[in-house]
């Protein structure tokens, strides 16, 4: 096995330009997945891994691409299964830094089983999925995620599905690290990627990402700056929700319901407003829930930043410790014991 | 055929000396035949006779009490000379209740010897069982041509057990025990051995272990101080090869043979598996052995298993994955991408009776075609199929050897047969095992230029680079593959270049196989009879006793099915007449008509049955007049 060593002060110093391949990159022009590629790029420097050391995987789609841009080791594997051969991966080289990259049909449709059992398993990694609301690979059919009566090529006449809510369905699978962020803000999706990598366990990272092609604008009440403030809210641990206009809007709770409220009309001040606790699961529960669901009819602006986030041991950490405490009570058998078994018998 | 066991001398409890004994245990699910013959087994092999098992179940865990549907069989073969099947016929059948003589009899041998338990018997099992009302086999004379011990056997074990603190379940349930004891003494065998298993098996629970010890001993005094029994039969230690033995089924020889794989290579192991009968027993197995560099992961489903596998391959690791039939087909898209990414990786199908899921406890060498062929697009991959319970050993460390040789998935097909039976094995010693060279690339193959992933050594095998290599980073996937870079190509020559140089690797590997030869008869003569997988203990068995009674006949066993061995073609041409023997519709027989242009002859069974040896000699003797 490759021992992996700390960047060490000799190591020369990487660029982002240092992570990008050889490869000519080949999505559409316009394609939010361009911004991913270069935030990813951009933070990758400083997490101090050698190149060598990091992995990317990856499923089928558009965004399953990625991989053959980064300048690191890479696969490019089947539809929906990224998640469980990145799993193999870790649990062989827990050293390794592994980047699962997914899109929402790759993750949520056909991998979905792989996504729920590894968001419970909690392996040290990353999961990013550039949900896009389409399937823009295959040219344009709905997904997972697009909205109900989505009309798009499959379904002329409007789909009939309730969409996933990715954060939701995260936390529900016991993720220990949910946030959500968009391909056009690109400062605040660094601050995510990084706090995904610093997280000890599997960090579920959703990107809202624009498919020009099949699925334009979908996003942009969270990013053009006439709907931003309205319709999205920047959470970070500690800081009270606050979101509007004027930033005159905020968020507390009555009882066990959230409630909207002006703080210039009704005297509420900041202070008083929910304080974000990432570690909260059940403030993190209501909050994912800032997606289709009304609380009193009233309408809650889209959360993005890092909605949980907790501290529990991984699973390679978990078999790891398992051989360890195994090796130290019962001691290694030699090849010889294994084949001969605890009974035998002689023929001379 | 007439048992060994026919018209011996009756004075009270003469020794008989017998060549070879096949006994069948058959119970109730719940009565513990698996149990009970499984500890005749191992006695049997400890004092030194060869044999053969066949533990034959239902696939329901606990089928309703007392019908056909839920009875459980376990039947073994021993004896002093060499076996190498669990016999076609029985000498003795143990029924415990109605429904296991209506299943078993069948498979008595004419003059052989029925151990019923009594109680088994009442009107309520008899019906259960779909005995007319009224009939009782035990009463209406159906039996004569047998000779019938018929022994109230759970009222003896509650009698045994009076007084003892445990409920009226567990004393119904150390019947079992009284049997073993009764089955040692008429055939010779001690108690020691379990005894001392008891003993361990239930250290915690020094109540139990003493009641089933008791119940046991109480089955040997039965024997030993009733005049009901008037023979007792010996049978001598077998005349093997000199060495230490153990006992060992197929799916243990397979999870030991991948931890040696893994010691001989220096890889980590890392087995990736959903729970699949009759494969689990090696992630049950294998789950002992963490201390030995072996992770195992149960995976969310047969997909997740074998693309786990594939990641820890991919990271440096000997990856694997285990499976049957149904699991195969989940498996075969990312089976796929193993082939197209040129990784090492082991897939073990314990094949069983389909298509769906069939007859998941039953078995059958149906997934030959799928081994071969059953994926999208065209992607050899090398297929080695296991003869005999130990020999899944040999059959796994030749896999992974070819697996890190090629860089290349291999898969291994067992089957439900000689994944549960068992056999005696001399085991080799470790020093006498041939290290597997794994050479994992540190250096540019291409200086001053970028790494190249697919440039090919002389056996068309790629280099193996481990995340964690300085300066080697590439990327590699499922789609196509430019010739050399591992760049993604579309290019129309590049895609027939690379699917030649794929089939090519595979057929490569043929330049390691040794030449084959048979393993009983002749070079060439009239008749040879070519098998693979688990049909090698009934065609050796069928074919020794042919060639024994005059008749030009041979056996050949195929381990490598894909490649052949390169001699395989001109060896059958040598022969009159092939007969291909196959517990399938004939699969085999496509691949040797197609590849040499014989006229091969093919045998099926299907029925999730092993074949006997009578069927076999029929068969052969019925060619060859």
């Amino acid at each position: 096995m490759t021992t992996i060593t700390e960047q060490t002060a000799e190591t020369p110093k990487l660029t982002p330009k240092d992570f990008a391949s050889n490869q000519e990159v080949k999505w559409c022009p316009g394609c939010g997945d361009y911004s991913i590629l270069k935030q990813v790029q951009t933070v990758m420097p400083e997490f101090g891994v050698p190149k060598e050391d990091i992995v990317f995987i990856s499923g089928i789609g558009c965004a399953a691409r990625f991989t053959y841009y980064m300048d690191t080791y890479g696969m490019h594997t089947i539809h929906g299964r990224a998640a469980a051969i990145a799993s193999g991966v870790k649990a062989l080289n827990p050293r390794l830094s592994v980047w699962v990259v997914s899109g929402d049909g790759d993750a949520f449709s056909i991998g979905g089983n792989h996504f729920i059992h590894l968001m419970r398993k909690n392996f040290d990694l990353n999961y990013l999925v550039f949900n896009n609301q389409i399937y823009g690979l295959t040219k344009g059919q709905y997904s997972p995620t697009s909205e109900k009566g989505k009309v798009a090529k499959s379904t002329p006449f409007g789909s009939l599905e309730e969409p996933f809510n990715p954060s939701e369905l995260a936390l529900g699978a016991k993720c220990s690290f949910v946030s959500r962020s968009l391909d056009r803000d690109p400062k605040h999706m660094q601050m995510v990627l990084r706090r995904a990598n610093a997280h000890k366990g599997t960090s579920f990272v959703e990107i809202y990402q624009n498919c020009p092609v099949f699925n334009d604008a979908t996003f942009f009440a969270f990013s053009e700056k006439e709907t931003k403030k309205e319709q999205a809210i920047f959470v970070e641990h500690g800081k009270p929700l606050i979101f509007g206009n004027n930033e005159e809007k905020g968020i507390k709770f009555d009882g066990i319901v959230p409630v909207i409220v002006d703080m210039n009309t009704s005297g509420v001040s900041a202070n008083d407003l929910w304080i974000h606790d990432e570690q909260d699961k059940t403030k993190a529960n209501i909050m994912a829930r800032f997606f289709d669901n009304t609380f009193n009819d009233e309408h809650f602006p889209r959360p993005f930043g890092v909605l949980y986030a907790e501290d529990r041991p991984t699973y390679e950490q978990g078999m790891q410790e398992q051989i360890e405490e195994l090796v130290a009570r019962k001691g290694k058998p030699s090849l010889d014991k294994i084949l001969s078994g605890d009974k035998t018998w002689t023929i001379l | 055929m007439e048992s060994t066991l026919a018209g011996k001398p009756g004075h009270h409890s003469a020794m008989v000396e017998a060549e070879s004994i096949v006994i069948r245990f058959s119970g109730d699910s719940g009565d513990g035949m698996q149990l009970t013959g499984t500890q005749f087994t191992d006695t049997a092999a400890y004092l030194g006779k060869d044999l053969s098992t066949f533990p034959e179940f239902p696939a329901e865990i606990r089928a309703p009490i007392g019908t056909t549907a839920g009875v459980s069989g376990f039947q073994v073969h021993f004896g002093s000379v060499e076996i190498f099947t669990p016999g076609d016929q029985y000498d003795v059948l143990v029924a415990m209740n109605s429904a296991a003589l209506k299943v078993d009899l069948a498979r008595l041998k004419k003059g052989g010897i029925i151990i019923v338990n009594t109680a088994g018997f009442d009107k309520k099992n008899l019906n259960l069982a779909g005995y007319p009302p009224g009939v009782n086999p035990l009463e209406d004379g159906s039996l004569e041509e047998y000779t019938v011990y018929k022994i109230d056997i759970t009222r003896f074990t509650k009698e045994c057990l009076e007084g003892s603190n445990l409920g009226m379940k567990e004393i119904d349930r150390s019947k079992n025990m009284f049997v073993l004891g009764l089955l040692f003494w008429m055939f010779d065998e001690p108690m020691d051995f379990t005894i001392t298993f008891i003993n361990e098996k239930f250290a915690k629970k020094p109540e139990i272990a003493e009641a089933n010890i008791k119940t046991l001993k109480a089955g040997w005094n039965f024997g030993d101080h009733t005049e009901i029994f008037t023979t007792r039969y010996k049978v001598s230690p077998a005349n093997l090869p000199k060495g230490e033995y153990r006992n060992i089924s197929g799916n243990q020889a397979t999870a030991i043979g991948l931890v040696a794989a893994s010691e001989l290579s220096g890889l980590p192991l890392f087995l990736g598996s959903y729970p699949i009968t009759p494969a689990s027993d090696v992630l049950h197995e294998l789950s002992k052995y963490k201390t030995s560099n072996v992770k195992t992961f149960q995976a969310e489903d047969e997909i997740a298993a074998i693309c786990a596998a594939i990641g820890a391959s991919y990271a440096g690791g000997l990856g694997v994955t285990t499976t049957s039939g149904p699991g195969m087909s989940l498996k075969t898209e990312a089976l796929g991408l193993a082939t197209i990414l040129e990784i090492p990786l082991l897939v073990i199908d314990i094949q069983r009776g389909g298509p769906s899921t069939g007859l998941p406890t039953k078995t059958e060498q149906s997934d030959l075609m799928q081994a071969m062929y059953g994926r999208h697009g065209e992607g050899p991959l090398p297929v080695i199929a296991a003869a005999s319970p130990a020999d899944c050993f040999d059959t796994i460390l030749e896999a992974a050897r070819i697996a890190v040789d090629h860089m290349t998935p291999v898969i291994v097909l067992s089957d439900g047969y000689i994944a549960n039976g068992s056999e005696p094995w001399r085991f080799p010693s470790a020093a006498d095992l041939k290290p597997i060279n794994v050479q994992f690339t540190t250096e540019n193959n291409n200086p001053g230029g970028t790494f190249l992933p697919y440039k090919r050594d002389e056996k068309l095998s790629r280099p193996w680079v481990v995340p964690g290599t300085k300066e080697l980073m590439h990327r590699i996937g499922g789609l196509e593959k430019q010739v050399d870079t591992g760049n993604v190509s579309y290019d129309a020559k590049n895609h027939e270049a690379m699917t030649r140089l794929r089939a090519e690797k595979i057929e490569k590997i043929a330049d390691g196989i040794p030449d084959i030869k048979p393993e009983t008869g002749n070079a060439s003569g009239k008749t040879v009879v070519l098998g693979w997988g688990s049909t090698g203990g009934a065609i050796k068995t069928a074919v020794r006793e042919l060639i024994e009674g005059g008749y030009d006949v041979a056996h050949i066993h195929l381990k490598h099915i894909n490649p052949f061995p390169k001699n395989l073609g001109e060896l059958l041409k040598g022969y009159d007449q092939v007969l291909i023997p196959e517990m399938n519709s004939g699969q085999l027989i496509q691949l040797i008509r197609a590849k040499y242009l014989i006229p091969a002859i093919g045998f099926s069974k299907m029925q999730g049955l092993p074949f006997t040896t009578s069927e076999l000699k029929h068969k052969i003797l019925e060619l060859i007049k």
